[in-house]
Protein backbone atom coordinates (compact mmCIF):
# COMPACT_ATOMS: atom_id res chain seq x y z
CA UNK A 1 0.00 0.00 0.00
CA UNK A 2 1.18 3.46 -0.83
CA UNK A 3 2.85 5.89 1.49
CA UNK A 4 0.48 8.52 3.17
CA UNK A 5 1.35 11.64 2.14
CA UNK A 6 3.16 13.09 5.45
CA UNK A 7 4.80 9.62 5.47
CA UNK A 8 6.86 9.84 2.18
CA UNK A 9 7.24 13.29 2.65
CA UNK A 10 9.44 12.31 5.54
CA UNK A 11 11.11 9.80 4.21
CA UNK A 12 11.78 11.83 1.14
CA UNK A 13 13.72 14.37 3.62
CA UNK A 14 15.22 11.94 5.11
CA UNK A 15 16.62 10.31 2.25
CA UNK A 16 18.21 13.69 0.78
CA UNK A 17 19.79 13.88 3.96
CA UNK A 18 21.28 10.58 4.05
CA UNK A 19 22.87 11.89 0.77
CA UNK A 20 24.39 14.80 2.01
CA UNK A 21 25.90 13.50 5.06
CA UNK A 22 26.97 10.03 2.74
CA UNK A 23 28.66 12.51 0.64
CA UNK A 24 30.16 14.52 3.86
CA UNK A 25 31.92 11.09 5.16
CA UNK A 26 33.07 10.20 1.99
CA UNK A 27 34.75 13.93 1.45
CA UNK A 28 36.21 13.91 4.79
CA UNK A 29 37.88 10.62 4.37
CA UNK A 30 38.61 11.29 0.71
CA UNK A 31 38.08 7.64 -0.37
CA UNK A 32 34.87 5.60 -1.05
CA UNK A 33 32.03 5.19 -3.23
CA UNK A 34 29.29 7.89 -4.27
CA UNK A 35 27.96 6.70 -7.03
CA UNK A 36 26.47 3.34 -5.91
CA UNK A 37 25.59 5.01 -2.57
CA UNK A 38 23.02 7.77 -4.23
CA UNK A 39 22.11 5.29 -6.01
CA UNK A 40 20.77 2.95 -3.94
CA UNK A 41 19.54 5.08 -1.47
CA UNK A 42 15.62 4.52 -1.61
CA UNK A 43 15.91 1.36 -2.01
CA UNK A 44 17.27 0.75 1.44
CA UNK A 45 15.30 3.81 2.87
CA UNK A 46 12.33 1.48 1.37
CA UNK A 47 13.40 -1.60 3.08
CA UNK A 48 14.46 -0.64 6.63
CA UNK A 49 11.58 2.44 7.09
CA UNK A 50 8.98 0.39 5.56
CA UNK A 51 9.21 -2.98 4.84
CA UNK A 52 11.64 -5.01 7.20
CA UNK A 53 10.95 -6.21 10.43
CA UNK A 54 14.79 -5.32 12.58
CA UNK A 55 15.06 -3.82 15.88
CA UNK A 56 18.19 -1.98 17.09
CA UNK A 57 17.35 -3.15 20.61
CA UNK A 58 18.27 -6.83 19.90
CA UNK A 59 20.17 -6.66 16.52
CA UNK A 60 20.32 -10.50 16.70
CA UNK A 61 16.85 -11.24 17.18
CA UNK A 62 16.51 -14.62 15.15
CA UNK A 63 13.30 -14.07 13.09
CA UNK A 64 14.06 -10.78 12.04
CA UNK A 65 14.35 -10.20 8.36
CA UNK A 66 18.01 -10.35 6.56
CA UNK A 67 19.50 -7.88 4.55
CA UNK A 68 22.58 -8.67 2.30
CA UNK A 69 24.04 -6.06 0.53
CA UNK A 70 25.64 -7.59 -2.39
CA UNK A 71 27.00 -4.29 -4.18
CA UNK A 72 28.99 -3.79 -0.65
CA UNK A 73 30.65 -0.91 -1.71
CA UNK A 74 27.45 1.08 -0.95
CA UNK A 75 28.32 0.22 2.14
CA UNK A 76 28.29 4.29 3.63
CA UNK A 77 24.51 4.70 2.47
CA UNK A 78 23.82 1.32 4.21
CA UNK A 79 25.34 3.02 7.42
CA UNK A 80 23.66 5.53 7.62
CA UNK A 81 20.51 3.73 7.16
CA UNK A 82 21.55 1.97 10.10
CA UNK A 83 22.81 4.99 11.84
CA UNK A 84 18.93 6.54 11.57
CA UNK A 85 17.35 3.16 12.74
CA UNK A 86 19.33 3.55 15.60
CA UNK A 87 21.77 0.86 15.76
CA UNK A 88 24.65 3.27 16.17
CA UNK A 89 25.06 6.95 16.30
CA UNK A 90 24.70 9.20 13.20
CA UNK A 91 27.85 10.31 14.33
CA UNK A 92 29.67 7.80 13.63
CA UNK A 93 29.47 8.19 10.08
CA UNK A 94 32.99 10.30 10.63
CA UNK A 95 34.72 7.18 11.51
CA UNK A 96 34.31 6.01 7.91
CA UNK A 97 36.91 4.20 6.38
CA UNK A 98 39.28 5.46 9.71
CA UNK A 99 41.21 3.37 11.75
CA UNK A 100 40.03 1.73 14.33
CA UNK A 101 36.30 2.52 13.15
CA UNK A 102 33.49 0.07 13.28
CA UNK A 103 32.37 1.14 10.07
CA UNK A 104 34.46 -0.89 7.60
CA UNK A 105 35.38 0.22 3.92
CA UNK A 106 32.80 -2.73 3.09
CA UNK A 107 30.28 -4.07 5.22
CA UNK A 108 31.49 -6.46 7.94
CA UNK A 109 29.20 -8.17 10.67
CA UNK A 110 32.15 -8.47 12.95
CA UNK A 111 32.39 -4.96 13.23
CA UNK A 112 29.31 -3.11 12.94
CA UNK A 113 25.75 -3.46 14.48
CA UNK A 114 23.06 -4.26 12.31
CA UNK A 115 25.15 -5.85 9.03
CA UNK A 116 23.93 -9.34 8.23
CA UNK A 117 26.68 -10.54 6.08
CA UNK A 118 29.97 -8.94 5.32
CA UNK A 119 30.09 -8.72 1.72
CA UNK A 120 32.99 -6.55 -0.65
CA UNK A 121 33.49 -9.39 -3.25
CA UNK A 122 31.11 -9.07 -5.77
CA UNK A 123 29.28 -11.88 -6.89
CA UNK A 124 28.84 -13.66 -3.39
CA UNK A 125 25.83 -12.30 -1.89
CA UNK A 126 23.15 -13.29 -3.53
CA UNK A 127 24.03 -17.37 -2.82
CA UNK A 128 24.46 -16.08 0.94
CA UNK A 129 21.26 -14.71 0.72
CA UNK A 130 19.68 -17.82 -0.50
CA UNK A 131 21.59 -19.97 2.32
CA UNK A 132 20.23 -17.75 5.19
CA UNK A 133 16.64 -17.68 2.99
CA UNK A 134 16.47 -21.70 3.00
CA UNK A 135 18.46 -21.80 6.79
CA UNK A 136 15.76 -19.62 8.42
CA UNK A 137 12.83 -21.60 6.66
CA UNK A 138 14.28 -24.53 8.03
CA UNK A 139 13.69 -22.70 11.56
CA UNK A 140 10.47 -22.38 10.73
CA UNK A 141 10.50 -18.73 10.83
CA UNK A 142 8.83 -16.47 8.20
CA UNK A 143 11.84 -13.98 8.27
CA UNK A 144 12.58 -12.30 4.55
CA UNK A 145 15.77 -12.42 3.10
CA UNK A 146 16.47 -9.19 0.93
CA UNK A 147 19.32 -9.11 -1.23
CA UNK A 148 20.92 -5.78 -3.32
CA UNK A 149 22.47 -6.54 -6.17
CA UNK A 150 24.00 -4.34 -8.33
CA UNK A 151 25.18 -3.94 -12.27
CA UNK A 152 28.63 -4.89 -11.27
CA UNK A 153 27.70 -7.95 -9.41
CA UNK A 154 25.57 -9.54 -11.84
CA UNK A 155 29.02 -9.70 -14.03
CA UNK A 156 29.62 -12.60 -11.67
CA UNK A 157 28.64 -15.91 -12.78
CA UNK A 158 28.00 -17.26 -9.22
CA UNK A 159 25.06 -14.46 -9.45
CA UNK A 160 23.31 -16.82 -11.92
CA UNK A 161 24.39 -20.45 -10.05
CA UNK A 162 22.73 -18.78 -7.18
CA UNK A 163 19.28 -18.23 -9.58
CA UNK A 164 19.14 -21.79 -10.41
CA UNK A 165 19.80 -22.72 -6.87
CA UNK A 166 16.98 -20.59 -5.23
CA UNK A 167 14.78 -22.00 -7.98
CA UNK A 168 15.72 -25.23 -7.39
CA UNK A 169 15.01 -24.98 -3.37
CA UNK A 170 12.16 -22.66 -3.88
CA UNK A 171 13.19 -19.62 -2.13
CA UNK A 172 9.91 -17.65 -2.17
CA UNK A 173 11.29 -16.20 0.93
CA UNK A 174 14.16 -14.76 -1.02
CA UNK A 175 13.61 -11.28 -2.49
CA UNK A 176 16.38 -9.54 -5.03
CA UNK A 177 16.18 -6.09 -5.95
CA UNK A 178 18.63 -5.09 -8.61
CA UNK A 179 19.88 -1.59 -8.52
CA UNK A 180 20.18 -1.20 -11.63
CA UNK A 181 21.65 1.83 -12.87
CA UNK A 182 23.29 0.15 -15.78
CA UNK A 183 26.67 2.07 -14.95
CA UNK A 184 29.57 0.16 -13.63
CA UNK A 185 33.25 1.12 -12.43
CA UNK A 186 34.28 1.31 -16.29
CA UNK A 187 31.85 2.36 -17.38
CA UNK A 188 28.49 1.99 -18.99
CA UNK A 189 27.50 -1.62 -18.06
CA UNK A 190 26.11 -2.60 -21.93
CA UNK A 191 30.05 -1.85 -23.01
CA UNK A 192 31.60 -3.21 -20.18
CA UNK A 193 29.63 -6.75 -20.52
CA UNK A 194 26.25 -6.19 -22.39
CA UNK A 195 23.45 -7.08 -20.33
CA UNK A 196 20.81 -8.22 -22.98
CA UNK A 197 17.68 -8.89 -21.77
CA UNK A 198 17.63 -8.76 -17.73
CA UNK A 199 14.12 -9.69 -16.95
CA UNK A 200 14.03 -12.41 -19.39
CA UNK A 201 17.44 -13.81 -17.91
CA UNK A 202 15.48 -13.98 -14.34
CA UNK A 203 12.72 -15.26 -16.17
CA UNK A 204 14.50 -17.98 -17.34
CA UNK A 205 16.22 -18.62 -14.54
CA UNK A 206 12.80 -19.35 -13.35
CA UNK A 207 12.05 -16.22 -11.38
CA UNK A 208 9.36 -13.84 -10.92
CA UNK A 209 10.43 -10.57 -12.14
CA UNK A 210 8.97 -7.26 -11.00
CA UNK A 211 10.04 -3.52 -11.76
CA UNK A 212 10.06 0.25 -10.74
CA UNK A 213 11.31 3.17 -10.55
CA UNK A 214 14.19 2.82 -8.02
CA UNK A 215 14.08 6.73 -6.30
CA UNK A 216 10.40 6.76 -5.88
CA UNK A 217 9.40 5.28 -2.45
CA UNK A 218 5.77 4.59 -2.49
CA UNK A 219 6.56 2.61 -6.37
CA UNK A 220 9.16 0.66 -4.20
CA UNK A 221 6.86 0.52 -0.97
CA UNK A 222 4.22 -1.10 -3.48
CA UNK A 223 6.45 -3.16 -5.67
CA UNK A 224 8.15 -5.29 -2.26
CA UNK A 225 4.35 -5.44 -0.60
CA UNK A 226 4.03 -7.38 -3.92
CA UNK A 227 6.67 -9.09 -4.11
CA UNK A 228 6.03 -10.64 -0.17
CA UNK A 229 2.62 -11.52 -1.03
CA UNK A 230 3.62 -14.16 -3.47
CA UNK A 231 3.20 -17.23 -2.19
CA UNK A 232 3.94 -20.17 -4.54
CA UNK A 233 7.56 -21.16 -4.20
CA UNK A 234 8.91 -18.89 -6.09
CA UNK A 235 11.86 -16.16 -5.46
CA UNK A 236 11.34 -12.95 -7.00
CA UNK A 237 13.69 -9.82 -8.35
CA UNK A 238 12.58 -6.57 -8.68
CA UNK A 239 14.24 -4.68 -10.95
CA UNK A 240 14.56 -1.37 -9.80
CA UNK A 241 15.25 1.68 -12.12
CA UNK A 242 18.21 3.56 -11.11
CA UNK A 243 20.37 6.66 -11.84
CA UNK A 244 24.34 5.98 -10.48
CA UNK A 245 24.98 9.33 -8.30
CA UNK A 246 21.44 9.92 -7.95
CA UNK A 247 20.53 13.55 -6.96
CA UNK A 248 24.44 15.27 -7.69
CA UNK A 249 24.11 16.24 -11.32
CA UNK A 250 27.11 16.07 -12.05
CA UNK A 251 27.53 12.11 -11.22
CA UNK A 252 24.10 10.94 -12.32
CA UNK A 253 25.47 8.15 -15.00
CA UNK A 254 28.54 8.74 -14.49
CA UNK A 255 31.26 5.79 -13.73
CA UNK A 256 33.89 8.22 -13.14
CA UNK A 257 32.10 8.76 -9.79
CA UNK A 258 31.51 4.90 -8.94
CA UNK A 259 34.78 5.23 -6.37
CA UNK A 260 36.02 8.48 -6.57
CA UNK A 261 36.75 10.87 -3.63
CA UNK A 262 35.42 14.36 -3.56
CA UNK A 263 37.28 17.69 -4.18
CA UNK A 264 36.20 20.56 -2.51
CA UNK A 265 34.33 22.16 -4.81
CA UNK A 266 32.90 19.39 -5.90
CA UNK A 267 31.69 18.47 -2.37
CA UNK A 268 30.15 21.99 -2.16
CA UNK A 269 28.33 22.01 -5.05
CA UNK A 270 27.22 18.36 -4.19
CA UNK A 271 25.39 19.49 -1.07
CA UNK A 272 23.81 22.77 -2.33
CA UNK A 273 22.62 21.31 -5.36
CA UNK A 274 21.22 18.52 -2.63
CA UNK A 275 20.62 20.99 0.22
CA UNK A 276 18.38 23.51 -2.47
CA UNK A 277 16.60 20.14 -3.69
CA UNK A 278 12.52 20.10 -3.15
CA UNK A 279 12.40 16.43 -1.87
CA UNK A 280 10.35 16.14 0.79
CA UNK A 281 9.16 19.87 0.95
CA UNK B 1 39.29 -54.63 6.51
CA UNK B 2 39.45 -50.92 7.86
CA UNK B 3 37.38 -48.57 5.86
CA UNK B 4 37.66 -45.76 3.27
CA UNK B 5 38.33 -42.46 4.87
CA UNK B 6 35.38 -41.14 2.77
CA UNK B 7 32.94 -43.93 4.17
CA UNK B 8 33.81 -43.31 7.89
CA UNK B 9 33.34 -39.47 7.41
CA UNK B 10 29.94 -40.10 5.71
CA UNK B 11 28.78 -42.38 8.53
CA UNK B 12 29.42 -40.51 11.35
CA UNK B 13 28.00 -37.16 9.23
CA UNK B 14 24.95 -39.36 8.88
CA UNK B 15 25.08 -40.31 12.51
CA UNK B 16 25.60 -36.78 14.05
CA UNK B 17 23.14 -35.21 12.10
CA UNK B 18 20.06 -37.26 12.82
CA UNK B 19 20.67 -35.87 16.57
CA UNK B 20 21.43 -32.78 15.90
CA UNK B 21 19.15 -30.89 13.43
CA UNK B 22 21.35 -27.59 13.23
CA UNK B 23 23.72 -29.95 10.84
CA UNK B 24 23.20 -29.05 7.61
CA UNK B 25 25.13 -30.53 4.48
CA UNK B 26 26.23 -29.06 1.10
CA UNK B 27 27.53 -31.20 -2.31
CA UNK B 28 29.01 -30.18 -5.51
CA UNK B 29 27.01 -33.12 -6.71
CA UNK B 30 30.17 -35.20 -5.78
CA UNK B 31 28.30 -36.68 -2.98
CA UNK B 32 28.19 -40.32 -3.80
CA UNK B 33 32.21 -39.76 -4.05
CA UNK B 34 32.32 -37.55 -1.01
CA UNK B 35 29.89 -39.86 0.85
CA UNK B 36 27.69 -37.24 1.97
CA UNK B 37 25.02 -39.19 -0.03
CA UNK B 38 24.87 -41.03 3.84
CA UNK B 39 23.47 -38.03 5.36
CA UNK B 40 21.20 -37.41 2.49
CA UNK B 41 19.63 -40.59 3.02
CA UNK B 42 18.60 -40.06 6.76
CA UNK B 43 18.26 -36.34 7.11
CA UNK B 44 17.42 -35.68 2.90
CA UNK B 45 15.44 -32.03 4.17
CA UNK B 46 18.83 -30.58 5.45
CA UNK B 47 20.90 -31.52 2.37
CA UNK B 48 21.55 -29.48 -0.64
CA UNK B 49 23.05 -30.07 -3.83
CA UNK B 50 23.85 -27.71 -5.76
CA UNK B 51 25.16 -28.75 -9.18
CA UNK B 52 28.64 -28.28 -9.89
CA UNK B 53 28.77 -24.27 -8.44
CA UNK B 54 31.09 -24.83 -5.49
CA UNK B 55 31.22 -21.29 -5.07
CA UNK B 56 27.92 -20.71 -4.55
CA UNK B 57 27.77 -24.02 -2.36
CA UNK B 58 30.45 -22.11 0.07
CA UNK B 59 28.38 -18.75 -0.14
CA UNK B 60 25.39 -20.31 0.41
CA UNK B 61 26.56 -22.12 3.63
CA UNK B 62 27.71 -19.30 4.87
CA UNK B 63 24.17 -17.87 5.00
CA UNK B 64 23.10 -21.05 6.62
CA UNK B 65 25.89 -20.34 9.29
CA UNK B 66 25.05 -16.70 9.40
CA UNK B 67 21.65 -17.78 10.79
CA UNK B 68 22.72 -20.50 13.10
CA UNK B 69 22.94 -24.05 11.21
CA UNK B 70 26.23 -25.77 10.76
CA UNK B 71 27.25 -26.28 7.34
CA UNK B 72 28.85 -28.69 5.96
CA UNK B 73 30.68 -27.72 2.94
CA UNK B 74 31.70 -31.17 0.40
CA UNK B 75 33.44 -31.76 -2.54
CA UNK B 76 36.57 -32.54 -3.69
CA UNK B 77 39.73 -30.86 -1.67
CA UNK B 78 41.10 -29.17 -4.38
CA UNK B 79 37.81 -27.17 -5.64
CA UNK B 80 37.53 -26.27 -1.67
CA UNK B 81 40.87 -24.78 -1.25
CA UNK B 82 40.46 -22.83 -4.97
CA UNK B 83 37.14 -22.21 -6.38
CA UNK B 84 36.07 -21.98 -2.81
CA UNK B 85 38.37 -20.52 -1.62
CA UNK B 86 36.44 -16.82 -1.73
CA UNK B 87 33.59 -17.60 0.26
CA UNK B 88 36.37 -19.33 2.72
CA UNK B 89 38.18 -16.21 2.97
CA UNK B 90 35.18 -13.43 3.31
CA UNK B 91 32.85 -15.15 5.58
CA UNK B 92 35.04 -18.16 6.92
CA UNK B 93 38.31 -16.58 8.00
CA UNK B 94 36.71 -12.73 7.79
CA UNK B 95 33.36 -12.85 9.47
CA UNK B 96 34.29 -16.07 11.33
CA UNK B 97 31.16 -17.86 10.31
CA UNK B 98 30.76 -21.49 11.58
CA UNK B 99 31.62 -23.16 8.17
CA UNK B 100 32.74 -26.95 8.00
CA UNK B 101 35.08 -27.08 5.14
CA UNK B 102 34.89 -30.99 3.94
CA UNK B 103 37.62 -31.71 1.60
CA UNK B 104 37.17 -35.02 0.20
CA UNK B 105 39.96 -36.30 -1.76
CA UNK B 106 43.00 -34.91 -0.28
CA UNK B 107 46.51 -35.50 -1.16
CA UNK B 108 46.81 -37.64 -4.38
CA UNK B 109 43.85 -40.64 -3.07
CA UNK B 110 41.90 -39.43 -6.09
CA UNK B 111 44.94 -41.38 -7.85
CA UNK B 112 43.76 -42.34 -11.25
CA UNK B 113 41.76 -39.08 -12.26
CA UNK B 114 45.47 -37.30 -12.22
CA UNK B 115 46.93 -34.30 -11.03
CA UNK B 116 43.96 -31.95 -11.94
CA UNK B 117 41.94 -33.75 -8.86
CA UNK B 118 44.82 -34.23 -6.58
CA UNK B 119 45.05 -32.18 -3.95
CA UNK B 120 48.31 -31.08 -2.61
CA UNK B 121 48.19 -27.03 -2.14
CA UNK B 122 44.92 -26.90 -0.21
CA UNK B 123 46.66 -27.07 3.39
CA UNK B 124 49.42 -24.32 2.27
CA UNK B 125 46.00 -22.08 1.18
CA UNK B 126 43.70 -22.97 3.54
CA UNK B 127 46.44 -22.75 7.23
CA UNK B 128 47.07 -19.05 5.73
CA UNK B 129 43.40 -17.38 6.79
CA UNK B 130 43.06 -16.09 9.66
CA UNK B 131 40.81 -17.77 12.42
CA UNK B 132 40.45 -21.04 10.16
CA UNK B 133 41.69 -24.61 11.59
CA UNK B 134 43.00 -27.14 9.35
CA UNK B 135 43.05 -30.56 10.33
CA UNK B 136 43.95 -33.97 8.45
CA UNK B 137 42.24 -37.51 8.94
CA UNK B 138 44.52 -39.59 9.87
CA UNK B 139 42.84 -42.89 10.98
CA UNK B 140 39.23 -44.05 11.29
CA UNK B 141 39.00 -43.06 15.14
CA UNK B 142 40.87 -39.16 14.44
CA UNK B 143 38.56 -38.77 11.99
CA UNK B 144 35.28 -39.52 14.02
CA UNK B 145 36.76 -36.98 16.25
CA UNK B 146 37.49 -34.31 13.81
CA UNK B 147 34.02 -34.23 12.61
CA UNK B 148 32.47 -34.61 16.04
CA UNK B 149 34.91 -31.20 16.81
CA UNK B 150 33.68 -29.26 14.15
CA UNK B 151 30.14 -29.86 15.12
CA UNK B 152 30.75 -29.30 18.87
CA UNK B 153 33.64 -26.25 18.06
CA UNK B 154 32.33 -22.93 16.48
CA UNK B 155 34.48 -21.25 13.93
CA UNK B 156 35.58 -22.06 10.03
CA UNK B 157 37.43 -25.27 10.10
CA UNK B 158 38.68 -27.14 7.01
CA UNK B 159 39.66 -30.67 7.01
CA UNK B 160 41.51 -33.28 4.96
CA UNK B 161 39.67 -36.24 4.38
CA UNK B 162 40.95 -39.20 1.84
CA UNK B 163 39.11 -41.03 -0.80
CA UNK B 164 40.99 -44.10 0.12
CA UNK B 165 41.71 -46.77 3.37
CA UNK B 166 44.36 -45.76 5.73
CA UNK B 167 46.37 -47.61 8.00
CA UNK B 168 44.87 -48.13 11.33
CA UNK B 169 46.73 -45.75 14.40
CA UNK B 170 43.78 -45.70 16.74
CA UNK B 171 41.60 -47.95 19.72
CA UNK B 172 38.23 -46.89 19.21
CA UNK B 173 37.36 -44.49 22.44
CA UNK B 174 41.31 -42.87 21.69
CA UNK B 175 41.37 -39.03 23.86
CA UNK B 176 42.05 -36.37 20.72
CA UNK B 177 42.75 -32.49 21.55
CA UNK B 178 42.61 -29.86 19.97
CA UNK B 179 45.83 -28.29 19.01
CA UNK B 180 47.68 -31.64 20.84
CA UNK B 181 49.74 -33.78 18.07
CA UNK B 182 49.83 -37.70 19.04
CA UNK B 183 52.84 -39.52 19.98
CA UNK B 184 52.43 -42.59 18.33
CA UNK B 185 55.90 -44.61 19.07
CA UNK B 186 59.02 -42.92 21.37
CA UNK B 187 62.78 -42.41 19.86
CA UNK B 188 65.55 -40.87 21.12
CA UNK B 189 66.97 -40.01 17.84
CA UNK B 190 64.69 -38.04 15.42
CA UNK B 191 61.08 -36.99 15.29
CA UNK B 192 58.86 -37.96 12.15
CA UNK B 193 56.02 -35.38 12.65
CA UNK B 194 53.50 -36.86 9.86
CA UNK B 195 50.20 -35.82 8.73
CA UNK B 196 47.28 -38.17 7.14
CA UNK B 197 48.14 -41.76 5.47
CA UNK B 198 51.69 -40.31 6.42
CA UNK B 199 51.31 -40.59 10.10
CA UNK B 200 50.93 -44.75 9.49
CA UNK B 201 53.67 -44.78 6.39
CA UNK B 202 56.14 -43.03 9.55
CA UNK B 203 55.69 -45.67 12.26
CA UNK B 204 56.44 -48.33 9.18
CA UNK B 205 59.50 -46.33 8.39
CA UNK B 206 60.58 -46.16 12.26
CA UNK B 207 60.31 -50.09 12.40
CA UNK B 208 62.58 -49.80 9.41
CA UNK B 209 65.18 -47.42 10.82
CA UNK B 210 65.15 -49.22 14.42
CA UNK B 211 67.10 -52.08 13.03
CA UNK B 212 69.34 -49.69 11.89
CA UNK B 213 69.98 -48.50 14.93
CA UNK B 214 67.88 -45.22 14.75
CA UNK B 215 65.12 -44.69 17.19
CA UNK B 216 62.42 -42.43 15.86
CA UNK B 217 59.80 -40.56 17.76
CA UNK B 218 56.54 -40.71 15.77
CA UNK B 219 53.64 -37.87 16.02
CA UNK B 220 50.50 -38.21 14.07
CA UNK B 221 49.86 -34.17 13.82
CA UNK B 222 46.76 -34.21 12.75
CA UNK B 223 45.98 -30.99 14.42
CA UNK B 224 47.99 -28.48 11.49
CA UNK B 225 45.91 -25.32 12.81
CA UNK B 226 46.26 -25.00 15.94
CA UNK B 227 49.43 -26.59 16.06
CA UNK B 228 51.39 -28.28 18.96
CA UNK B 229 54.07 -25.78 19.26
CA UNK B 230 54.94 -26.79 22.41
CA UNK B 231 55.38 -30.83 21.20
CA UNK B 232 57.46 -30.30 18.32
CA UNK B 233 59.83 -28.18 20.24
CA UNK B 234 60.22 -30.39 22.54
CA UNK B 235 60.96 -33.04 19.99
CA UNK B 236 63.52 -30.98 18.30
CA UNK B 237 65.03 -30.23 21.93
CA UNK B 238 64.97 -33.87 22.40
CA UNK B 239 65.93 -35.71 19.78
CA UNK B 240 67.67 -33.06 18.06
CA UNK B 241 65.92 -33.40 14.16
CA UNK B 242 63.08 -33.68 12.56
CA UNK B 243 61.15 -34.85 9.27
CA UNK B 244 57.79 -33.93 8.22
CA UNK B 245 55.63 -36.39 6.19
CA UNK B 246 52.82 -35.14 4.77
CA UNK B 247 50.71 -35.80 1.10
CA UNK B 248 51.12 -32.00 0.28
CA UNK B 249 53.33 -29.55 -1.33
CA UNK B 250 56.47 -29.58 0.63
CA UNK B 251 55.86 -25.49 0.39
CA UNK B 252 53.75 -24.20 3.16
CA UNK B 253 52.05 -27.53 4.39
CA UNK B 254 52.73 -28.87 7.15
CA UNK B 255 56.32 -29.04 6.36
CA UNK B 256 56.27 -25.11 6.73
CA UNK B 257 54.00 -24.38 9.57
CA UNK B 258 56.51 -26.89 11.55
CA UNK B 259 59.47 -25.04 10.35
CA UNK B 260 57.41 -21.56 11.37
CA UNK B 261 57.32 -22.95 14.98
CA UNK B 262 61.08 -24.48 14.92
CA UNK B 263 62.29 -21.03 13.60
CA UNK B 264 60.11 -18.60 16.30
CA UNK B 265 61.28 -21.47 18.99
CA UNK B 266 64.95 -20.61 18.54
CA UNK B 267 65.14 -24.51 17.95
CA UNK B 268 67.65 -24.69 15.07
CA UNK B 269 67.73 -28.24 14.66
CA UNK B 270 68.50 -30.23 11.17
CA UNK B 271 65.31 -30.89 9.31
CA UNK B 272 63.82 -32.33 6.38
CA UNK B 273 60.69 -32.23 4.17
CA UNK B 274 59.23 -35.44 3.00
CA UNK B 275 56.23 -34.06 0.12
CA UNK B 276 55.64 -33.60 -3.59
CA UNK B 277 58.75 -31.27 -4.18
CA UNK B 278 57.32 -28.80 -5.59
CA UNK B 279 56.27 -30.49 -8.29
CA UNK B 280 52.86 -31.99 -10.18
CA UNK B 281 52.24 -35.71 -9.88
CA UNK B 282 50.67 -37.87 -12.61
CA UNK B 283 47.85 -40.26 -12.64
CA UNK B 284 48.15 -43.70 -11.81
CA UNK B 285 47.92 -46.51 -9.31
CA UNK B 286 47.38 -44.52 -5.71
CA UNK B 287 50.42 -47.03 -4.28
CA UNK B 288 52.55 -46.38 -7.31
CA UNK B 289 52.11 -42.90 -7.36
CA UNK B 290 52.85 -42.62 -3.89
CA UNK B 291 56.51 -44.72 -4.46
CA UNK B 292 57.09 -43.05 -7.53
CA UNK B 293 57.26 -39.61 -5.96
CA UNK B 294 58.49 -40.50 -2.76
CA UNK B 295 55.40 -40.29 -0.38
CA UNK B 296 56.12 -43.66 1.21
CA UNK B 297 57.62 -45.37 4.05
CA UNK B 298 60.86 -46.04 2.43
CA UNK B 299 61.23 -42.15 1.27
CA UNK B 300 60.50 -40.95 5.20
CA UNK B 301 63.58 -43.56 5.86
CA UNK B 302 66.03 -42.23 3.64
CA UNK B 303 65.16 -38.49 4.43
CA UNK B 304 65.41 -39.65 7.96
CA UNK B 305 68.83 -40.99 7.40
CA UNK B 306 69.94 -37.96 5.82
CA UNK B 307 68.67 -35.70 8.05
CA UNK B 308 70.31 -37.40 10.99
CA UNK B 309 73.70 -37.13 9.25
CA UNK B 310 73.47 -33.47 9.84
CA UNK B 311 72.77 -33.44 13.64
Amino acid sequence: MSLAPERKKHLDALCNKFRVDVLEALYGIQSGHPGGSLSVCEILTALYFEEMSVDAADPQKPDRDRLVLCKGHAAPMLYRVLAEKGFFPASEMKTLRRLNTRLQGHPSTTHTPGIDLSTGPLGTGLSAALGMALGLRLSGYKSKVYAILGDGDVNEGTVWEACMSATKFKADNLIAIHDWNRVQLDGRSNDIMPQGDMEAKFKAFGWRTLACDGHDLNALVDTIDKAKAYPDGRPVVILADTVKGKGVSFMEGQNTWHGKALGEADYKKAVAELSSSKAGE
Amino acid sequence: MAKAIREIYGEILAKYGQTNKDIVVLDADVSSSSRSVLFQNVCPDRFFNVGVAEANMVAMAAGFASVGKIPFINTFATFLSTIGLLGARIFGSYSELNMKFMGAYGGLSDAFDGPSHHSVEDIAIMRSLPNFRVYVASDETSTEWIVKNAIDSKGPMYVRLSRDVFPTLYSLGEKFEDGKGKVLRQGKDVTIIAAGIMAGFALEAAKTLAGEGIEARVVDMFTIKPLDTALILESAKTTGAIVTAEEHSVIGGLGGAVSEALVLGQAYVPVGFVGLDDTHAECGPYSELLAKYKLDAPAIAAKVRETVKKK
